[in-house]
Formats: C-alpha cells, structure tokens, sequence
C-alpha cells in the first residue's frame, strides 16, 4: 500500500494519459458535487422547516373546549364542554405530561399609561406557559408561581405594547392600567417567529378574581414527553379519556374538545424530511454510479493497453496480487482524489451560499424572527467522511474488474510478438 | 536440472484440437548450452514456455531442479519464476516507462528487495554488461544491442539457474547478434544453464547442444563435439535447397 514504487508506476500512467484521467475524474468529481449539492440543499430546506417548528417547544399541545357531537350516556349532542382549573389538574396527572399552564381568555383589554393607551390581547396563564410558548424575555421576568399564590396584580407585556405605551422610558416597574385596574409590568418578552408582540401575559388566578372568571379556563397548553408518533397518540388518548370521564363525553367524541399536537406534526414533517434525504441519496448515489462506471470502463482500457506490461510483469515474478493491487490502487486513487475535489468544491459551495444567507438574513433582522424555510444548507463533516468512504469503496468497486482482468492476463498471450 | 517425461500439449481453438507437444523426453544438465530449433509450429517456443512455467502441460512430467513442476498455483509459479528462471525476449520487452536500471532492478522489486538496494544491484549488472552510462536512458533511447542487454542484465539479477531466451537475436543484426551470444556464453560460463530458441543455425552453432523439433517430436540432438557434423549437414542442407 505505502509501496513507493507501487505509487511511482500509477504516477507515470496517469501522467501518460492526462487527458484520460482527467475525464474520468471529473465524472467522479462531477458526481460527488451534485450529491453534496443535493444534501446541502435537502438540510437547508430541513433545518428551515424544523426553525420554524421552534416557534413553540416542538413537543407543545393546546386543549381547547369544544361541544359534544356524539351522544352519550343518554346525553344528547350539542352540549357545551367547560374547562375548570381542576381540568389542568386532571391533564397534568396523564402519564407524559410534561409541564402545563391553563389560560383564561378576556377578550380585548384597554391597556393605558399615561397619556398612552390601546387594545392588545390578554393572555392568561401560569409561569410554564413560557416554555410552551418558547416565549423569550427581552427585559425583567416572566410570571412566576409566587404571583399565581399571591393573585399578584403583575404583568408581562409584549416589545409592541412596551414601545406603543412607553416609548423609549423604562417600562419594568411601572404601572399600566388593563381595564382601569393598575397593573405592575415585571417584564417585557417576545415570541419567536412572530413579527407581532402584542400580548400580554398575566397571572391566571389574578385575573380570574379580578375579572370575574372565577375557576373558569377556556385553555390549555401543556407539553408532552414522547419520542414516537405512536408515544404522542398515546397521551393524546389518555388525555381525551381523563377528560371525557370527567365531563361526561365520548372519548371518541373528537369536537368534543379541540387538541392541537404539535410533536405529531413535527414528527410527521420531520419523516417527510428523512423521505427527501433518503431519496437525495438515492440520486446523488446514482450520479456517483454513473461516474464509478466510467472510471470503471477507463480502467478496462487501461488493462487493456498495459497487458504486454503486465505479462512482462508476470514473467519476471509478479503475482497475481501485485497485478491486482496496482490496478486496483489506481481506480482508488482516482476517484478518490477527484470526489475529495467534488467534495470540497460542493461543500465549499454550500459555505459560501449560508455565509452570504446569514450576511442578508443578519441586515434583515438580528434575531430569530422572520419565517425561513431554507437555513444553513450545510452538509456536517460526518456525512463528508462518509461520502470519502464511499468514494474508497466505490474506487475499489470500480478497479475491481479490470483488476481481475489484469490478473487472468497469460504472460504467453501478453508476450507474443505480434 | 530440467527433466522432461512424454511431455503432451495441445492447444484447444474452438472444435478444433492443435497437437503442439507430442511427447517430448529431454534432460538438460547443470551448466549446459542448448539450443532449440525447428520450423514454425514445431513446437519451440511451446517448449520454452512450458519450461519457462509461463504454461502448463497436459501430460506427462516436468522437474526442475528437483521439483515436480505440476498444476501450480499462478501465485507460486510466478514465485517459481522469479527464483528460478531469467527470461530473454526477442522483442526485449522492456517497460518503456522506466529507465535501464528501473527496468533490470524490477524482478528485485517482486523478491522484495529495498529499493535503494535494488537500484544498486541493478547499477552492478548494468555496468557487468557495459551500460552503466545508459542507465538512467529510456529504453526508446537505446540501440536494439543496448536493449537486448539490459534485458539480459534484468534477467540475471536475480540470480536465476536457467536463462530462457527466445530468439533472443531475432530483432538484431549479426554483428550485435555475436555480442548478444558471447554475453550469454559469457552467463553459460559462470555456471548458469542458458537455454535458447532460435531458427539461425549460425547462431545455434554457437551453442554445446542443439535440439532439434519437428512436428512436436525431438527430431535429432547434437552434441557438442558433432556441432561440426551439423555445420556439415548444414551446408548440404543449404546447397541442395
């Protein structure tokens, strides 16, 4: 292998023949480039889609009130479905519930400060609808529990609310008044992927006795831990029997409530994903194939062109092996050399696109904020080194048969004079 | 040294079945000279190739050096070749690729020997044979003599028993044809058993012992001392043809 004389004799034929072997390179090259464009253009379109899924925590679900369409226990349809606190209790004991916060809908809310005011949405929760949410605090805190014990008159508003309201003087501290009723604002947050920020958040149990809710919830947003789509259908059943059990319904009943599973649709998506790379490797390994061909067939003229040699070869000692291994180490070594030049060219490409992607997407806006679906269309150094296995592979494939031609050469046919 | 018994070979073409070999017996001792000949299809060089291990024979035995020489691996007679025999070509068959030394320090390479040895042994048969100026030459560059001795030389580095040369001076004029045959004189001298195929009885002259094919069978064997008989009949050959 690290026979200096072995590498000698394939430097001299392939600088004989430079033409030759170039041609055949670059059908390697040409190959590993456009798979590596492919993979790049397939993980860009990936990672944009699964950016955007985490907007929210991925594995987030939402349970909302619904009305009865299937009678049941000699009920009739159309009954109206109420959420109460107890409910998130129930939910939160379902074996894969996570963390979960109920909320309690106001309507629109009349937020004022001085000589400021305006309408933003209220939203009512518990401090764990921030990991839901994946709510980002740009300033203070968000709700704690403390706030929930103590009916806190607290809130968090949105950057929009912050910036119509209090310009640029300090927000954290003050008070603003929601419905005439004063409120502290304790911190100041963003949601990510949302060009909007116009909501506020505050604590559950303050607005329910402050605003007449009593122990009324109108949602819930909780977060399930299950890796498979089966894990997450799971828990989506037991909670629609926890809480069918407890307001009476069919657990079949699907209006009954409204559940929204976010895990099952990233998951979904995701092995929709995993089909597209599946069947870029399928291409690019095809294009590979049609270049590891002509490597292939070049080899055989090769053989065929150096049979006197090789009988010559054979005559004075050489075995079999020897012949084998230098035919073979000279497909290797092609492909090999010319994929390594795809591979950085495609790689180095893709590079060059995500650097100019991340320079206009950074002018665009700082943060995580706008919709993508394309985002780092990268290749990462494993499936490289992969590809450079498969480029040894496919080199050692490619000799294999003109190799054993070059062996089954007679040196008495090799050596006739013609 | 070489021993054959009722050696048999045929070549088989389609339906068709060539007799080439057809029982040949022959013993070659240590050290002798021979020569082969015969017209085309008589079977020489069918003959040199098998004892050369470059083919197989279909019946009968062949020892060499004490081995029975028999449906060996291509491993092992390529093994076998590179101890044992030297090869000498009519068209040379250098590689054209690698200069006089790279080229007679080749068998060395399938022995396993060391690079910077190996140039150096080759750089010793090199200048044995008068080329040591030349060795750094492409074999394009050479004269047909130039080249038939840097095959020479790359057949005797190895150390071989027997060199096997087929019509070693086919491609050259007489007088370089002299010079190739004192070379091997020269080998012959040191111990070594040359074996030649050639069709110039001039040459065949020059050998201790000349076997004579015809039709796959030995014809006759002339020793040396009825070399002069043969010139003889040589002549009358010539003068009645």
């Amino acid at each position: 292998m690290f026979d200096i004389d072995k590498w000698q004799e394939i430097f001299a034929t392939i600088k004989k023949n430079k033409m030759r072997t170039f041609l055949t390179g670059f059908s390697v090259a040409w190959g590993i480039f456009m798979l590596m464009i492919l993979l790049g253009a397939g993980n860009g379109l990936s990672n944009g889609v699964a950016n955007n899924f985490m907007n929210d925590a991925v594995n987030a679900m939402w349970i909302w009130q619904g009305k009865t369409t299937l009678p049941y226990q000699g009920m009739k349809t159309g009954r109206n479905i109420m959420f109460y606190n107890q409910d998130q209790e129930i939910v939160q004991k379902v074996h894969g519930v996570g963390v979960s916060s109920g909320r309690y809908f106001m309507g629109n809310t009349r937020y004022s400060f001085g000589k400021e005011s305006g309408e933003y949405t209220t939203i009512t929760c518990q401090p764990h609808l921030r990991d839901v949410e994946n709510l980002q605090i740009e300033k203070g805190r968000f709700i704690n529990e403390i706030d929930i014990q103590q009916n806190r008159k607290v809130v968090v508003i949105g950057a929009d609310i912050k910036a119509a309201l209090f310009k640029d003087n300090e927000a954290v501290g003050e008070y603003v008044n929601i419905n005439m009723v004063p409120f502290k604002v304790v911190g100041i947050c963003t949601e990510p992927g949302s060009t909007r920020n116009r909501n506020a958040y505050m604590p559950l149990s303050t607005a329910q006795m402050i605003f007449n809710g009593n122990n009324r919830l109108h949602n819930l947003a909780l977060t399930i831990n299950a890796n498979t789509l089966e894990e997450t259908k799971a828990i989506e059943e037991q909670i629609r029997n926890a809480l069918g059990r407890q307001h009476k319904f069919d657990p079949k009943d699907e209006s009954a409530i409204g559940l929204y599973n976010k895990l099952e649709n990233y998951i979904q998506t995701m092995r929709i994903f995993q089909a597209i790379k599946i069947f870029i490797w399928i291409i690019g390994i095809g294009t590979l194939i049609a270049g590891i061909v002509g490597v292939s067939n070049i080899m055989l003229i090769v053989v065929k062109e150096r049979t006197k040699e090789i009988g010559i070869r054979k005559a004075l000692g050489a075995s079999p092996a020897s012949v084998i291994g230098l035919i073979l180490l000279e497909s290797i070594m092609i492909t090999t050399l010319a994929g390594y030049i795809g591979l950085v060219l495609g790689t180095g490409l893709m590079e060059m696109i995500n650097y100019f992607m991340v320079q206009s997407a950074g002018a665009a806006t700082a943060t995580d904020q706008s919709e993508t679906i394309f985002m780092n269309p990268t290749v990462d150094l494993n499936i490289a080194i992969y590809a450079t296995l498969l480029l040894i592979v496919a080199g050692a494939f490619a000799g294999y048969i003109p190799a054993k031609r070059a062996a089954s050469i007679k040196p008495i046919v090799a050596l006739r004079d013609e | 040294m070489i021993k054959l018994n009722n050696i048999h070979k045929s070549y088989v073409m389609g339906n068709n079945s060539l007799h080439v070999l057809k029982g040949i017996d022959l013993q070659i001792e240590q050290g002798d000279f021979v020569s082969i000949m015969g017209s085309s299809g008589s079977g020489k060089s069918t003959l040199l190739n098998i004892l050369g291990m470059l083919d197989n024979y279909d019946e009968g035995s062949y020892y060499l050096a004490g081995t029975l020489i028999q449906n060996m691996s291509e491993k092992k007679a390529a093994q076998y070749r590179n101890d044992l025999v030297g090869f000498v070509f009519q068209s040379f068959n250098l590689i054209s690729f690698k200069n006089a030394m790279e080229n007679v320090a080749l068998p060395l390479y399938y022995k396993g020997v060391p690079r910077k040895k190996r140039n150096q042994i080759a750089m010793e048969y090199l200048e044995k044979l008068g080329l040591k100026d030349w060795a750094n030459h492409m074999p394009n560059e050479m004269s047909g003599g130039q080249k038939q001795r840097v095959a020479i030389a790359r057949a005797l580095i190895s150390k071989p028993k027997i060199i096997l040369a087929d019509e070693p001076t086919g491609a050259l004029d007489t007088a370089t044809s002299y010079e190739v045959m004192e070379i091997l004189k020269e080998i012959n001298d040191s111990g070594i058993t040359v074996i030649i195929v050639t069709h110039e009885h001039d040459i065949a002259a020059m050998t201790r012992q000349i076997i004579r094919l015809k039709d796959g069978r030995i014809h006759e064997v002339i020793r040396n001392g009825e070399l002069k008989e043969f010139k003889k009949s040589y002549m009358k050959e010539l003068v009645t043809a």
